[in-house]
């Protein structure tokens, strides 16, 4: 028999939205507040805006903000599309312990360097995907189901060290958190292969509308046909791998595995760095570049307070001071006073 | 019985309740007097919650007056509606089920001595207390070791504690068995008898019969009647609730012969715990219309069907060919869509643009990588907001920003996207303005036309009648009936509805 159709004419376009300036991109809050950032930084030191080749690489302030930006830039982009899905992973800077900690010991007992990185980063998938069943079969709410992991997995991490620190010489290890390519840091390069490659893979397939419907009622979402809890996986599993991929570089970059502070607290920069980045903790649209962009404002804020010379207990006050001014320039009420203002377009 | 003249407790006059631009409530009139149960009925919608919690003090109305034996009276919230005596039970017991019996009874009252709780008192009190209720039993214990039916009376005793004038009574029966109905009952009679102006809620016609003296029937925010119970009978309350204006005329066209189209889609033995497994059939260019009262299982059906709930039970063929759904994506797998009664909860992804929320559920069944570009997008958006009249400023606006005609429209559009074998419609034309609901109709009729078939649930009759081939009714989560040709129409739905026509089983 003949399938009936739904034959509905085509007809006109719908009306358009026009596309949208590339100015309106400069003039985000968070560009703006990036400026803003590095502008005090000169300030503070002349020489803030340096950059110098030395080696066959690049040295300089703003390098340095981008090298020490980049563990958190990386659990950023992991983060994004666990709070897109209006969940939250808390564990982030634990996977960063363990898998740093499984990376030091396998090489330290003889391990080939490439087998001790994909079995580390093998070991954060697996993380993630426990994150990401306990949220999706047991139904836990994700912020209580990343918290066993957050401290748990510290536990673990200094079962696999046995309480110490773990040291290692290896050149691989070493090279991914101190090496450079093409000038710039690994951790730089690290970072934006990452943010490059996980963007087109959520936009360029349908994932990333996919987790956006997730993020905006979960329950329409199963209505629509979605398979909310394969996605829920999948972004959990990815978050994992992000931290792990955050563990292998703090390790390289000390040259040691220490399961009590590697990564300690920086689940709550990652949040930070996405929240500024935009992406409502409500779930819905997100962006991964802006996230990566938030990471470097926080980064850039800390190396200021640093080269400023004020001491580091200011770091945690200005940081606030200056998230606060972030969030309330994003928030609806300033929108509604900027459409105020005379002369600005509507 | 009702004495005229007798003066009542509570009385509301020509409330008003508006939200947004939705009028919830039009001047509406409600007395309640002493020793009488008024029986509040209406479905979903008709604002039925929304005069309760305006005479319980919830809500404030944004005009007409309340008066309180004479008085007129306004209420700041629940708990200053108590202290002029009116009280409230609700569905769900608004209790503390981890404490124990008489602290229920007796908290944010408790006597003390020196600031500490005399608990021998309490316990002593309570006990005298629910022995009126005809209860004995162990006040010491958790409120959550007894049934919900002996938990509703505690609450109902503390209500009457606390104000003592008028208790309401929100869908007290809903979770209980027939025993324990009868026990509140009995327990609500003796109340009666001392007084009380008692306010009882409930979608059970039965109940309404058995215990209350009075009835007032909402639709739409209006009051349609209040009448003595001995006047009515089933078929007139059904009646009033449901509406018998008849707006749209029947479809004379081809409908009165019934299928003619082949079987699409083929239910055999569906169900599940607490649903009467059913058969249906439903046929290429048929429209299978579903009536019942609300809680009738109506609903419970749809979601069996997209496999929102898990059948237990029974087979599903599509074009001849079985499948199996126990996902709503193995649903949209095999052609289903399916448009929720909860637009907002269920359907539409508010802060998503028009756009995607048209095109979600085919992207949902091309895959994840087979995502469907901008272009393909704008065309197929276009396309269907074109032929559903969807009217949106742009297609990337958020659809939360879309009135409620339009986004029942988007997601009607979202189904047709995908080019469906059999589409399911719960209230498709629930919380829309009257315009848009005239368009739907018109859609679904043309959808019919256009060889879909459908399974479309609604609690307007007429509007049931204009669109559907057949109807299925349903009582008691059971498909008691269905009614072809002649039969399709708001009288003998209502009869059916009320099990007072000799039925034809399907």
């Amino acid at each position: 028999m003949t399938r009936p159709t739904v034959d509905l004419r085509p007809t006109t376009q719908p009306p358009r939205a026009p596309s949208r300036p590339i100015t309106s991109l400069l003039v985000r809050p968070q560009v703006i507040a990036l400026v803003a950032v590095l502008l005090v930084n000169w300030a503070l030191f002349p020489g803030f805006f340096t950059i110098t080749w030395q080696d066959g690489r690049l040295f300089g302030s703003l390098i340095d903000v981008l090298n020490r930006g980049a563990p958190v830039a990386i659990l950023a982009i992991g983060m994004t599309a666990v709070i897109a899905t209006k969940g939250v992973d808390l564990s982030v800077g634990a996977v960063m312990a363990i898998s740093g900690a499984v990376a030091a010991v396998l090489v330290t007992s003889g391990v080939a360097a490439p087998v001790a990185v994909l079995v580390a980063l093998g070991t954060g998938l697996l993380c993630g995907l426990w994150n990401g069943i306990l949220v999706t079969v047991l139904d836990i709410q994700p912020i209580i189901a990343t918290l066993v992991l957050m401290v748990a997995g510290r536990g673990l991490a200094q079962l696999v060290t046995e309480g110490y620190i773990v040291t290692f010489s290896d050149p691989l290890l070493i090279f991914i958190g101190t090496g450079s390519f093409l000038g710039l840091p690994m951790p730089v390069i690290i970072a934006l292969v990452l943010m490059v490659a996980a963007t087109l893979i959520v936009r360029r397939t349908a994932l990333g509308l996919l987790i956006e419907a997730v993020g905006v009622n979960r329950s329409a979402a199963r209505f629509a046909g979605l398979s909310a809890n394969a996605l829920l996986l999948i972004v959990y599993t990815f978050a994992g791998f992000c931290a792990a991929i955050a563990g292998l570089i703090v390790a390289g970059d000390i040259r040691g595995a220490d399961a009590n502070n590697a990564g300690l607290w920086l689940e709550l920069d990652a949040i930070l760095a996405v929240v500024i980045g935009g992406t409502s903790l409500m779930g819905g649209r997100f962006s991964i570049p802006m996230a990566v962009l938030g990471a470097m404002i926080i980064q850039a804020m800390n190396t200021g307070i640093l080269i400023s010379g004020f001491s580091p207990e200011f770091n945690l006050v200005v940081k606030s001071a200056v998230i606060i001014v972030i969030l309330v320039l994003q928030s609806p009420l300033s929108a509604r006073l900027l459409r105020r203002l005379p002369g600005t377009p509507k | 019985m009702i004495e005229t003249g007798q003066k009542p407790v509570l009385e509301a006059r020509g409330i008003v309740k508006v939200f947004g631009q939705h009028r919830a409530l039009d001047a509406v009139d409600f007395t309640a007097l002493p020793g009488e149960v008024h029986a509040l009925l209406g479905e979903n919608g008709a604002g039925k919650s929304t005069l309760i919690k305006i005479l319980t003090g919830a809500y404030q109305p944004d005009g007409g007056d309340l008066l309180l034996e004479g008085q007129p009276i306004t209420l700041r919230d629940p708990l200053h509606g108590q202290t002029y005596g009116i009280g409230t039970v609700y569905q769900e017991v608004n209790l503390l089920p981890n404490r124990s019996v008489a602290e229920n009874l007796f908290l944010g009252r408790q006597p003390t001595r020196f600031g500490l709780v005399k608990r021998r008192e309490i316990e002593g009190q309570a006990r005298a207390l629910l022995a009126r209720y005809g209860l004995d039993l162990d006040v010491r214990a958790e409120l959550s070791e007894f049934s919900v039916a002996v938990q509703q009376i505690v609450a109902i005793a503390r209500a009457v504690e606390l104000s003592g004038k008028v208790l309401v009574l929100d869908e007290p029966t809903a979770s209980l068995d027939r025993n324990e109905v009868e026990r509140l009952f009995d327990v609500v009679r003796g109340l009666k008898a001392k007084g009380l102006a008692i306010i009882f809620i409930t979608h059970f016609l039965d109940q309404v019969f058995a215990l209350a003296d009075r009835v007032t029937i909402l639709r739409n925010g209006r009051k349609v009647a209040t009448q003595p119970l001995s006047a009515v009978n089933t078929t007139d309350v059904v009646r009033m609730m449901l509406g018998k204006d008849l707006a749209f005329e029947h479809h004379p066209t081809s409908l009165s012969g019934g299928p003619q189209g082949a079987v699409r889609v083929e239910f055999k033995g569906l169900g599940r715990k607490g649903m009467t497994p059913f058969d249906l059939a439903v046929h290429e260019g048929e429209v299978v219309g579903v009536a019942g009262l609300l809680g009738s299982g109506r609903t419970e059906v749809a979601r069996l069907m997209f496999g929102v709930d898990a059948a237990e039970g029974g087979t599903i063929t599509v074009d001849g060919q079985p499948v199996t759904i126990r996902n709503p994506a193995q649903a949209v797998a095999a052609g289903f869509g399916f448009c929720p009664e909860d637009r907002k909860l269920d359907g539409i992804f508010g802060d998503l643009s028009v756009r995607e929320n048209i095109i979600i559920a085919l992207q949902a069944k091309l895959g994840w990588f087979k995502a469907l570009n901008r272009d393909d997008q704008i065309e197929l958006s276009g396309r269907y907001a074109e032929a559903l009249d969807i009217r949106a400023a742009d297609h990337d606006m958020p659809v939360k920003l879309l009135s409620g005609g339009n986004q029942q429209k988007v997601i009607l559009a979202r189904w047709l996207a995908i080019d469906p074998t059999f589409l399911i419609l719960d209230e498709p034309t629930r919380g829309i303005d009257v315009g848009a609901h005239a368009e739907i109709v018109r859609t679904i009729n043309r959808l019919r036309e256009e060889g879909l078939a459908l399974f479309v649930i609604s609690s307007e009759l007429d509007e049931v009648v204009a669109y559907s081939n057949r109807i299925v009714v349903m009582r008691d989560r059971e498909m008691v009936a269905e009614l072809h040709g002649d039969d399709i129409a708001p009288d003998v739905i209502v009869q059916s509805i009320a099990g007072t026509r000799a039925e034809v089983r399907p």
